[in-house]
């Protein structure tokens, strides 16, 4: 196995990332006009976590996810995904980062006039053309199907989809490639209750069986305290914190202090003592 | 050592076949061996994975497929590799990817009932949306505060003030072209003084009015659709229903209004800058002076040339925004259908104004209007 450890940059295409933190941000800046968004941020994501990204509405939570996913240009600063820098990148060597990744949009940004199964397929014949159509189907088959959808599903429309169906579809899209790093852009926004209880539990099956490593924007309490192994705090054009709940709960912020221990924090904190404590009897359901 | 997968086929002890995987078998390696692994046609004893190096959901997948078409028990998985293939196992199916297509002869007649059917549902829906028309000036009318000057002004000022540059552009490059074209067949007959006559009638009469229409269909007939199109999409025409706006009025009315009241402007604008182009090619190449050619019109065209220009423009104004605001309230669906809307507001717009130009044509030649 030693000579697998070993990072040969040529080779990048074959292996998995082996280093510590996929992503790194270092004193990122984005500023439109006058109004500067962020300011000296930076953040290190750990390999294999599901990290979850909170803040104010209008703190830039969606802007450093397209900064990470080359989607917007920062004004300063320095962004490195598997070790490779995004921010001075040209397209091509871009490219070998990009099909290492997924990203599931808010609405889910399906193409609509493609069935879910050739959404899926679009990354693949993009990056793999020389796959076969066979393997092609069955591969957008059973990522459907590991998303959580019926079978069915890949002959449908995306307008003929429920809204927590299109957040699945759309995750099948992001995992068509196999990444090892996913965005999840408020994924269980407009789900209902249990919908976003699946869709969570979802997240936290993928990780564990596909290795992933999950960058989260969420504004769900409860999604927080279920599956998120540290969380960001996102306020004064920074990251102000990042660690567990109980860590952030320790520091004495007041904008932290609210967001957590207001009603809302409070009762998905009691929901979660209350699914440990009915675990044991009702099993793994 | 090589960068892709392979694989081969080795005899056991016991006279099974052994297939030994090696290299990645990921995404990215796959499409390779794919074809060579769908061909192995012996029942496997054994599917040795221990020189496999990477593996993701596709390698694991593709394992499955295997172990399932011809048996054989996975040896020498890594942990990652029996996760992985623990999670898809069990997830293959064969649903059609698209959807099921019809039999070619059967989609053809599908299709022509379609067009019937729909172009019966068009005719009924174009009826309902005058009738919605009709009751939104009748409502307007009665509660003239509820008219939307403000709305109106802006239309105004997109339909008509912002188009003056490309329209007379176009009617002045126009005026250039007949009245050179024009004088090289008339010089045969000796009669190129009658340039002045040609520019003048056919500019004041035609093509001033039927240029500009086409091409306000194709600026704000356009926009029209694909404007309202976008709100019906993003639910936005919804919500003023709920508020109690009704979109009619506040959306359909000013832009009808603003074109009907700015073509007979526009039309006659268009005329003039095509008699002003032809002028300046009569001073240059015919020898008629660019002040002579302007009194010359006001006595060799009639005044109800004027007339039948002005009285056709707001008729093609309203032709055309009707085609622009039908065919945009009636996107429903995706984004694609906003584009094909617009192209068929569009097209039916010049079209139904080439039409009625015809008949036009021929009512006022009737009427000694000729």
């Amino acid at each position: 196995m030693s000579e697998i450890d070993e990072i040969d940059p040529d080779d990048f295409r074959h292996r998995r990332f082996r280093g510590d933190y996929p992503i790194v941000v270092e004193g990122l800046e984005n500023r439109f006009g006058d109004q500067v968004v962020h300011e000296d941020l930076s953040l290190q994501v750990r390999r294999r976590e599901i990290l979850g990204v909170v803040g104010g509405s209008g703190t830039g939570k969606s802007v450093l996810m397209r900064s990470i996913i080359g989607l917007q240009t920062p004004s300063a600063g320095e962004i490195e995904v598997f070790g490779r820098s995004i921010t001075n990148a040209e397209p091509d060597q871009q490219l070998g980062v990009r099909n290492r990744w997924g990203v599931l949009f808010q609405g889910g940004a399906l193409f609509s006039t493609l069935t879910v199964g050739e959404n899926v397929e679009v990354p693949l014949r993009q990056f793999y053309p020389d796959i076969e159509e066979d393997l092609l189907h069955e591969i957008a088959r059973f990522k459907v199907m590991l998303s959580g959808l019926p079978e069915e599903a890949v002959s449908k429309y995306p307008s003929e989809l429920s809204g927590g169906m299109k957040k699945r579809a759309g995750l099948a899209r992001a995992l068509a490639l196999d990444p090892e790093l996913l965005f999840l852009d408020e994924p269980t926004a407009g789900l209902d209750p249990i919908g976003a209880a699946n869709f969570d539990r979802l997240t936290l099956e993928l990780r564990d069986t596909l290795g992933l490593t999950v960058f989260l924007i969420t504004h769900d309490l409860d999604t927080l305290y279920e599956i998120c192994d540290r969380v960001a705090v996102l306020a004064d054009k920074k990251v102000i914190a990042v660690g567990t709940i109980d860590e952030l709960l320790a520091l004495d912020h007041p904008w932290i202090q609210e967001y957590f221990n207001g009603p809302r924090g409070r009762a998905a904190l009691a929901s979660k003592a209350r699914a440990k404590m009915d675990k044991p009897a009702t099993g793994g359901a | 050592m090589s960068a892709g997968a392979n694989f081969s086929i080795e005899q056991d002890s016991s006279g099974g076949n052994r297939l030994v995987l090696s290299g990645p078998y990921l995404v990215s390696t796959i499409g390779a061996i794919d074809q060579d692994l769908r061909r192995v046609d012996v029942a496997l004893s054994c599917i040795d994975l221990s020189n496999v190096t990477e593996i993701d959901t596709v390698g694991a997948w593709a394992i499955c497929a295997l172990q399932r078409d011809h048996g054989g028990e996975v040896t020498g998985a890594s942990e990652r590799a029996e996760r992985l293939m623990a999670a898809v196992a069990g997830l293959d199916g064969n649903a059609p990817i698209e959807p099921e297509r019809a039999p070619v002869q059967l989609r053809v007649t599908e299709a022509i009932g379609d067009k019937v059917v729909n172009s019966g549902v068009a005719t009924l829906n174009l009826v309902g949306f005058l009738g919605l028309i009709v009751l939104a000036v009748g409502a307007v009318i009665r509660h003239p505060s509820r008219f939307r000057g403000k709305a109106l002004v802006r239309q105004l000022e997109l339909v008509g003030v912002s188009a003056l540059g490309i329209i007379g552009l176009m009617s002045f490059l126009i005026g250039i072209v007949i009245a050179q074209q024009g004088a090289v067949q008339l010089q045969q007959f000796g009669a190129e003084a009658l340039t002045v006559n040609l520019v003048g009638r056919i500019t004041l009469r035609e093509l001033g009015v039927l240029m500009t229409a086409i091409m306000v269909a194709g600026r704000s007939g356009s926009a029209f659709a694909a404007q309202l199109g976008t709100m019906k999409l993003t639910e936005e025409v919804d919500a003023m229903r709920t508020i109690g706006i009704s979109p009619m009025e506040a959306l359909v009315l000013p832009r009808i209004l603003s074109a009907v009241l700015m073509m007979p402007l526009l039309g006659f604008y268009s005329a003039v800058v095509a008699i002003i182009g032809g002028a300046v090619i009569g001073d240059l190449t015919l020898g008629i002076p660019f002040f002579t050619f302007l009194t010359r019109i006001k006595e060799v065209v009639p005044l109800y040339d004027l007339w039948v220009g002005l009285i056709k423009a707001p008729v093609f104004g309203l032709i055309v925004a009707l085609a622009g605001c039908y065919q945009g309230m009636q996107v429903k669906g995706n984004s694609e259908e906003v584009g094909l809307r617009t192209t068929m507001a569009v097209v039916q717009a010049i079209f139904a104004v080439i039409v009625l130009d015809a008949f036009f044509a021929v009512f006022f030649t009737e009427i000694g209007w000729g």
